[in-house]
């Protein structure tokens, strides 16, 4: 079998069309960003002005997502990983079921599940945690669901009972065994939770407080009411957040991308 | 104690299994708990409250996406609306994945990389993009305002605009998820098919697109699925344009028409639910759900 090396001129224009649509945008608003004036030229008047501008405005919002995306990190370790090797682990009547219950945020859009939350919890609403709760629901299944599919390809039954028969117990084993082989998984859940909880917005909009504004909402704001040069500092503030994560995330490997739905 | 002494003459995987149950529900209790009261009971709620009438429980609000024209229409157009987007994106996303997967050029990596960058933006991010590239100081318009003295392509905020944003979102999506099934595909089927003498447009039909349409599929029905519940990037763009995620938005917050919003997200979540179990069930993905 040949390896083709030269491809069709075609192929290379269609392709280098499609990553100058995806990130000349991207290019521009970075650039943008320290703009006197963005129309009359991107490169001349350099400025700080915008960056100032958000930080006077909007560190909170910066502050608070950061604050509930290491939380939803933090949770979702504590609550995931155990639950994750209980899944692939354990048989139980109704396991399926219940994977599938628990993989269920991941498949709803976020507009109806805040549709749904902001009706059955309102009472909590303005409370720090109200967002938080949110996130983390949207969130968990992206831990489970790596730890779990890493766990399955593994067979840990072996090593644990090897390190059973030696005297070590369920705590041992679990810390000692168990989480180090998978810690690569856990790594990218956690990473993917960070992401997802840092850029959720579509049901934030919904449970958010003007006390608790989060990065996006003050993102849309930025975009509807205030200059094109505000709007591309502060996209480019998320973006220095976001990059070092997604580089990490591609890294790894270990999470599968394609399935984030957070648009 | 007696217990202890007894259990320790048993073997090994006999004591692993004594105690494995309750261990079990402890480990799965927090997120049993987070799932139940967080996840369930809304949801429950507002299946419930969608069926809540004046009269008494009744279908009439689910009816009514299908029976209403205003309802009907942001039906319509959410449908359309996502199968022109995934009809485009998945020709321009398979194109792009033959090519990664089965060339080798200077920079692939690098190349590849930028192409999956957007994967992680929020949709409100998504539809800044577009803002810079077709808004009315953005950069084509401004080009096209030099060099022929008119801002043409100003469509950000238009159906046009929203349809350029939801490739935009959709195009990374595709082509991750079918480079992976291009690259698992035998190359000697086409080979064989070539020697037989079968021409290129022939192989690529009869040979090439049957052998990964599973992906093609799975990744149809993911496109279809992330358009459909997309709110962010049209919230950003084209807040009067009748998609179904809009109007359960303005329905909830402007109408108070609580019921009606509630039955529509309903049947939004519905529908991805189903797309996306078709995603799940063609592709190659982990297939958590027949685990």
């Amino acid at each position: 079998m040949r390896s083709r090396r030269g491809a069709p001129v075609l192929l290379y224009v269609v392709a280098v069309a499609t990553v100058a649509f995806l990130i000349v945008p991207v290019i521009i608003s970075v650039l943008g960003s320290f703009a006197g004036a963005w129309h009359r030229s991107l490169v001349g008047d350099f400025t700080l002005e915008w960056y100032k501008y958000v930080f006077d405005n909007y560190s909170r919002t910066i502050g608070i997502s950061l604050l509930i995306g290491f939380l939803c990190m933090g949770i979702g370790i504590l609550i995931g990983v155990p639950a994750a090797y209980a899944f692939a682990k354990y048989d139980f009547p109704g396991k399926t079921l219940f994977e599938q219950i628990v993989a269920l945020p991941m498949a709803i859009p976020g507009i109806a599940l805040a549709v749904a939350i902001i009706q059955t919890h309102s009472h909590i609403r303005g409370n720090w945690y109200f967002v938080l709760l949110g996130h983390l629901v949207v969130t968990l299944p992206y831990m489970v669901d790596t730890v779990t599919a890493t766990l399955r390809g593994l067979n840990m039954q072996v090593y644990e009972e090897s390190a059973a028969s030696l005297g070590a117990s369920w705590w041992q084993r679990f810390i000692h065994v168990v989480v180090p082989n998978i810690r690569q998984a856990i790594i990218s859940g956690a990473l993917m939770i960070f992401t997802i909880s840092l850029g959720e917005f579509n049901m934030t909009l919904f449970l958010y407080t003007p006390m608790y504004m989060t990065l996006p909402i003050g993102l849309y704001e930025s975009y509807a009411s205030l200059r094109l040069e505000i709007g591309s500092a502060y996209t480019s503030i998320f973006l220095v957040l976001i990059i070092p994560v997604l580089l990490a995330i591609q890294y790894l490997g270990a999470a599968d991308e394609s399935e984030l739905k957070n648009i | 104690m007696s217990t202890k002494v007894a259990l320790g003459s048993l073997p090994v995987t006999f004591r692993f299994r004594s105690r494995s149950r309750l261990l079990g529900i402890l480990l799965l209790l927090p997120l049993a708990l987070v799932t139940a009261f967080f996840f369930v009971y809304p949801m429950l709620f507002l299946l419930w409250r969608g069926l809540h009438t004046a009269e008494g429980l009744s279908l009439r609000h689910y009816l009514a996406i299908l029976s209403d024209a205003r309802y009907r229409q942001s039906l319509v157009n959410s449908v359309t609306l996502s199968a022109v987007v995934t009809v485009a994106s998945m020709v321009l996303s398979t194109t792009l994945a033959f090519f990664f997967a089965r060339y080798d050029f200077p920079g692939k990596r690098l190349f590849k990389a930028l192409l999956t960058f957007p994967l992680s933006f929020p949709g409100v991010v998504v539809g800044f993009m577009i803002i810079i590239l077709f808004g009315r100081t953005g950069v084509i318009p401004m080009v096209a305002m030099r060099i022929v003295g008119r801002p043409l392509f100003n469509i950000a905020y238009t159906l046009a605009g929203l349809f350029v944003a939801y490739l935009y979102f959709e195009i990374p999506r595709v082509t991750l998820t079918m480079i992976a099934s291009v690259q698992k595909m035998d190359r000697r089927l086409e080979e064989a098919s070539r020697s037989l003498g079968a021409a290129g447009f022939q192989t690529l039909i009869y040979v090439t697109l049957p052998a990964i349409w599973p992906a093609l599929i799975s990744a149809s029905a993911l496109a279809f699925a992330t358009s459909m519940g997309a709110f962010g990037t049209a919230f950003t763009l084209a807040q009067n344009f009748n998609i179904l995620p809009m109007l359960i938005y303005t329905e909830y917050t402007m109408s108070f028409n609580i019921e009606m919003a509630s039955a529509m997200a309903v049947f939004l979540g519905a529908i991805t639910l189903a797309l996306l179990a078709v995603y799940r069930s063609w592709g190659q993905g982990r297939g958590r759900s027949s685990a």
